[in-house]
């Protein structure tokens, strides 16, 4: 029976400070008692005898003298079992369903431990998620972590759910295939729309849910993503089934780490964020992968809002650092009305270049992705200028490149909520796209491929063709 | 040797402990961390607190833990095996530990840095009697099928050899050589220590005149780097920092690689350990993993041996450096490095200079970057240890601290452009903001080994694209129909330049990597172009009736038309394209003839 320690020495936001503790761990978890409820907390510093303590639940009605703690001699545990599958949790792991607890197969660390990197495996399997823009540009691969870069206002949400009911993962069918939603800090109506839409895609017993919302604590948001990847590993690691997780939304991630971060006195570094937010976004989004020897993967699309739609805001641009990619959402081309918004010149995906192409996608896969990228490139130069001299006064090939961008625009970017477009389709498309340029302009594609490929359109012929 | 207790823990904050001890620990002393026995560094001592530095994760330690001392700075085994390994920051084999502890990294994983059950064939140098000194080859072994590992007498110490060894199998730990130095006797084995904080002795400094060949046009022609000498890389995410690194160690003609993934992708790691075994080292047709040796603490590893890495790193290149090599070494990315540098500092409540950086950032810079050089060793061999350091500067903004404090002492500076890798021209190496401050000290080299007139053709490649840069500014207000023939034509050769020649598929069996001498010839078709176009505007051509013969997609194309080894092909292009441009001339002047009738 181990010790109780009676009051406290300080409380600060989340943070409480409980002086004469005696073997306390770095990281272990604390149990406080305030009248008859029941709070968890970690240990986060250790002076002596002073801990600090963060409190996931808050310190709201904690006061100097009305608590008890107890440590628990070990770190945060998630509970895991294939059971998992089709639970809502809240967002330190323990269900909300009302359908009982879980009885755990395993217990681990939500730390995890980082994958040793000569035990990874390269990704190389491309997802087919029938949306043009990501299967023709900024290729989705198995293993991947590959975020969505948004702005308040647009519609992410609904293009994670596109991705997710779309995607088709090689080497996943039903059996072994899951996904892991993590909400924190979203609001109600958020968590909800997926829940939904789970729902509807027949998918709701495949998904494990933790929830964090705009309402819950501050401080769980931080062991939210944490729980969930524990349980990505293990139904990836021990049970070998290929995992999507969705992140949402890493925004308030972050500000919660801020939040904290500064009860603690710590040091900032750029907009008072702490100096160890790379790092830690790191911990979260490097457990995406696949391991050598087991089955199954991860996949991470994490979600964020970047705030005041600037893509070098310390929180899109530490995530960009470390994650294989990004889909950029655009409010210009929202407000045009073009769902999905994918803005694709700042788009990337890292781990494209050996997953598509030959014996992948499509042998000319990567030439037509460059061609797109280039004169798409070129558009935006030509409408710089147009919106100078005006349009009239444009070169004719210059007028040519315009027409180019508007069906690019408005056919290959653009598509419904509900269509599914496979590769061939996609990379149709960009051809019949790239034939309302002259052959010429075409720089990025070899003779060869474009005297078997290139058939040159007008803007009738394209219209007619798509509808 | 019985440890004993030296101290014991009392505050616990991330990776920064606090130590109470009567013992006196030394400064930057290497100490083990309760009882788990993890590595520590001693980074402060004020009274009898001492402040550690803890390479691993600290979940779990407790006040009131041993700490050891071990009485010696953080040091590391240098000696064969090292080259086709892999490293964490500490110099710990990852792949031995993989094999102890599986795909996860645990804590306290304390393993020998390199096999010592391992026998090596070595040929002994040496005779008894011999007098010996510093940096003195006492004995070889075959590292790897590239690398002739030398095994030298350490710095600072020298004698009279007393006893060696027969040529014959030796594990690592066994003595080879005794060297008597007044009344001691000195046990060489295959391996010795060194301390990496601490830059290891040459005899003097060389100058840099000499390139690190990479095979990369717009660094090789416009941006070179001498052997020996520093360049950096900074650029927003997605910019190609870590392509442009991997291509380096790839391509580069250097005769080793240490390549360090700094608190980066565990995936890049990944890449390079599937690809290097599979590519083939164009000067000697061995694989190229053969000559690298790799130092992976990824971006999730722990944050104070990723402040380490880079000093294992540039410690590993020297030794191979004083064996006479030369060695480069790529950072990916000194960032991650100066930020664990901030992390610990936020820990240790130090007062910040700028965006939270400590005061010491700039002279943790300059030591590093001073390591790099071009030496002649104490066993009158020659070496060299260029470092090329990416900068990921926050949000892409190349005022921050880092990369202008890195500025200062690196030579070379290949800025990468955002813009550019937005309309994927890569490696987007800008070529307006990017310099390099050897080329006056590498043109001798140039006319010798590429051809007498390289560096005039380079300034004239340099002078079209600057001309390019000011004639877009006016594009862009009035677009360039109106602008007269000779600047259209500037443009339309700047273009083809770009494309053809500055950018670069990492990923094309033949452009990958590109000769000097294929780098020259593309250059003076280019140039040949250019001159022989600019005759035809006097006699009213218009630019683009040159630019419908198809002339510039031709010199645009030599990179997928002429392979790397058939230089003759230019020849036959210039020919041709001389060829079509007489025949334009002859149409026109014929015409005009009839008009003139
Ligand atoms: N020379 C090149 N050739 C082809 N593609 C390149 C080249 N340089 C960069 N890229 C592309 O840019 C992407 C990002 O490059 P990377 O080196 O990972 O950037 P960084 O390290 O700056 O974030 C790569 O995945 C690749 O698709
Ligand atoms: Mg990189």
């Amino acid at each position: 029976m181990s010790i109780e320690y009676m009051g406290l020495k300080e409380i600060s936001g989340p943070l409480v400070i409980i002086d004469g503790v005696k073997d306390a761990s770095f990281e272990e978890m604390v149990e406080i008692t305030v009248g008859k409820q029941k709070r968890l907390g970690r240990i986060i510093q250790i002076e002596g005898e002073t801990c600090v303590v963060q409190v996931f639940e808050g310190t709201m009605g904690i006061s100097l003298d009305n608590t008890r703690t107890r440590l628990q001699g070990k770190p945060l545990m998630m509970p895991l079992s294939k059971e998992l599958l089709g639970r809502v949790l809240d967002g330190m792991g323990r269900p909300v369903d009302g359908l009982g607890e879980i009885y755990p197969d395993k217990s681990w660390d939500i730390n995890g431990e980082p994958i040793n990197p000569v035990m990874r495996e390269y990704p190389r399997n491309f997802i087919q998620t029938g949306i043009s823009s990501i299967d023709g540009l900024t290729t989705l691969i198995r293993g991947q972590k590959l975020p969505v870069f948004s702005g308040s206002g647009l519609p992410h949400n609904q293009l994670a759910v596109q991705i997710v009911r779309q995607a088709k993962i090689t080497g996943a069918n039903e059996d072994n295939f899951a996904i892991v939603f993590a909400a924190m800090g979203v609001k109600y109506d958020v968590a909800e729309y997926f829940r939904q839409s789970f729902e509807k895609g027949g998918v709701l017993d495949r998904v494990v849910m933790f929830l964090n919302l705009a309402n819950d604590p501050v401080v769980e948001r931080i062991v939210t993503p944490r729980c969930a990847l524990t349980t990505a590993e293990y139904l990836a690691y021990e049970r070998g089934m290929h995992v999507l997780v969705i992140l949402t939304d890493m925004t308030s991630y972050a500000e919660a780490l801020r939040e904290i971060s500064s009860s603690k006195g710590e040091i900032p570094s750029r907009k008072g964020y702490p100096g160890y937010l790379y790092s830690d976004l790191a911990s979260l989004y490097e457990r995406a992968g696949l391991v050598r020897g087991c089955k199954g993967s991860i996949t991470q699309i994490p979600i964020l809002t970047m705030p005041n739609d600037d893509i070098t805001h310390p929180i899109p641009d530490l995530t960009g650092y470390i994650t294989e990619g990004q889909i950029v959402l655009d409010k210009g081309l929202h407000q045009k009305g073009i769902y999905p918004p994918v803005i694709v010149l700042p788009s990337l995906s890292r781990l494209m270049k050996d997953g598509i192409g030959k014996g992948y996608t499509r042998e000319d896969h990567p030439q037509v992705a460059n061609q797109l990228f280039a004169s798409y490139a070129k558009v935006q130069e030509i409408r710089a200028l147009a919106s100078v001299i005006g349009e009239d006064e444009l070169s004719d090939i210059d007028k040519k490149y315009m027409r180019f961008g508007r069906f690019f625009e408005a056919q290959f970017i653009a598509q419904d909520f509900h269509e599914d477009r496979d590769i061939n389709q996609t990379l149709d498309l960009g051809w019949m796209l790239l034939g309302l340029l002259p052959k010429e302009e075409l720089d990025r594609i070899s003779p060869e491929l474009l005297e078997s490929r290139y058939v040159p359109m007008d803007e009738d012929e394209v219209a007619k063709l798509w509808t | 040797m019985a440890e004993q207790v030296h101290g014991t823990i009392y505050g616990i904050n991330g990776p920064v402990i606090k130590v109470h001890s009567e013992h006196a620990f030394q400064m930057l002393e290497m100490v083990l961390v309760g009882h788990a026995r993890l590595i520590g560094e001693v980074i402060r001592i004020v009274d009898k607190e001492t402040i550690v530095q803890v390479y691993e994760t600290t979940t779990g330690l407790k006040v009131g833990e041993p700490v050891i001392s071990t009485g010696k700075p953080l040091t590391i085994k240098l000696g064969p095996g090292i080259i086709g390994n892999i490293f964490d920051g500490i110099e710990r084999p990852l792949s031995r530990i993989a094999e102890n502890t599986g795909a996860f990294l645990k804590r306290g994983s304390v393993m020998d840095n390199l096999d010592h059950d391992k026998l090596w064939d070595v040929k002994i140098l040496v005779r008894r009697g011999e007098k010996v000194g510093p940096g003195k080859v006492i004995a070889e072994v075959q590292e790897t099928s590239s690398v002739l590992h030398k095994i030298m007498v350490p710095p600072n110490m020298e004698g009279e050899v007393a006893e060696v060894a027969a040529d014959g199998q030796y594990t690592i730990n066994q003595v080879i050589v005794r060297i008597q130095e007044g009344k001691t006797i000195h046990n060489l084995t295959l391996v010795q220590e060194w301390p990496v904080r601490e830059a290891r002795p040459y005899k003097k400094r060389q100058p840099l005149d000499i390139p690190l060949v990479t095979g990369q046009r717009v660094i090789d022609t416009l941006f070179p780097i001498a052997k020996g000498g520093t360049a950096a890389i900074p650029g927003g995410f997605g910019t190609g920092k870590t392509l442009t690194q991997h291509q380096l160690a790839k391509w580069s003609d250097a005769d080793i690689i240490v390549y360090v993934g700094c608190g980066e992708r565990g995936n890049e790691i990944t890449e390079v350990l599937e690809d290097f075994p599979k590519l083939i080292d164009p000067r000697n047709g061995r694989p190229l993993m053969e000559r690298t040796v790799l130092i992976g603490n990824t971006s999730n590893m722990p944050v104070a041996a990723r402040e380490a890495s880079i000093y294992t790193g540039i410690t590993l290149a020297e030794y191979y450096r004083d064996m006479g090599y030369h060695v480069a070494i790529m950072a990916d990315s000194t960032s991650r490095w100066a930020e664990a540098l901030r992390e610990i500092s936020g820990r240790l409540e130090e007062m910040p200079a700028e965006e939270g950086f400590p005061a010491y950032l700039p002279s943790r810079l300059s030591e590093f970057y001073e390591r790099a050089g071009r030496v002649e060793n104490f066993n009158g061999t020659e070496g060299s240890v260029s470092i090329i350091g990416a900068v990921s500067p926050q949000g892409g903004d190349f005022s921050e601290p880092v990369t202008q404090n890195t500025k200062r002492f690196i030579r070379c500076f290949w800025a990468l452009d955002k813009s550019l890798a937005y309309t994927r021209h890569y490696p987007a190496i800008n070529w307006i903001n990017s310099y390099s401050e050897y080329l006056e000290d590498l043109a001798p080299w140039y006319e010798e080994n590429a051809n007498a007139d390289f560096m005039e053709k380079r300034i004239r490649l340099s002078r079209i694209l600057q001309e390019e840069g000011k004639l877009l500014d006016i594009v862009k207000l009035i677009g360039s129909d109106i602008l007269p023939d000779e600047q259209k034509l500037i443009l339309e050769i700047a273009r083809a330049i770009r494309q053809g020649f500055l950018q670069q598929n990492a990923y094309h069996e033949q452009d990958t990597y590109v000769p000097i001498k294929k780098q020259y010839l593309m250059m003076d078709s280019l140039l040949k172009l250019y001159d022989r176009a600019l005759k035809l505007l006097p006699l009213g051509i218009p630019v683009s009736v040159i630019r419908n013969t198809g002339v510039f997609e031709d010199v645009i194309r030599i990179k997928y038309t002429i392979s790397n080894d058939d230089p003759g092909a230019f020849e036959t292009l210039n020919q041709d394209i001389a060829a079509r441009l007489d025949a334009l001339e002859a149409d026109y002047r014929s015409s005009e003839r009839v008009k003139v009738q």
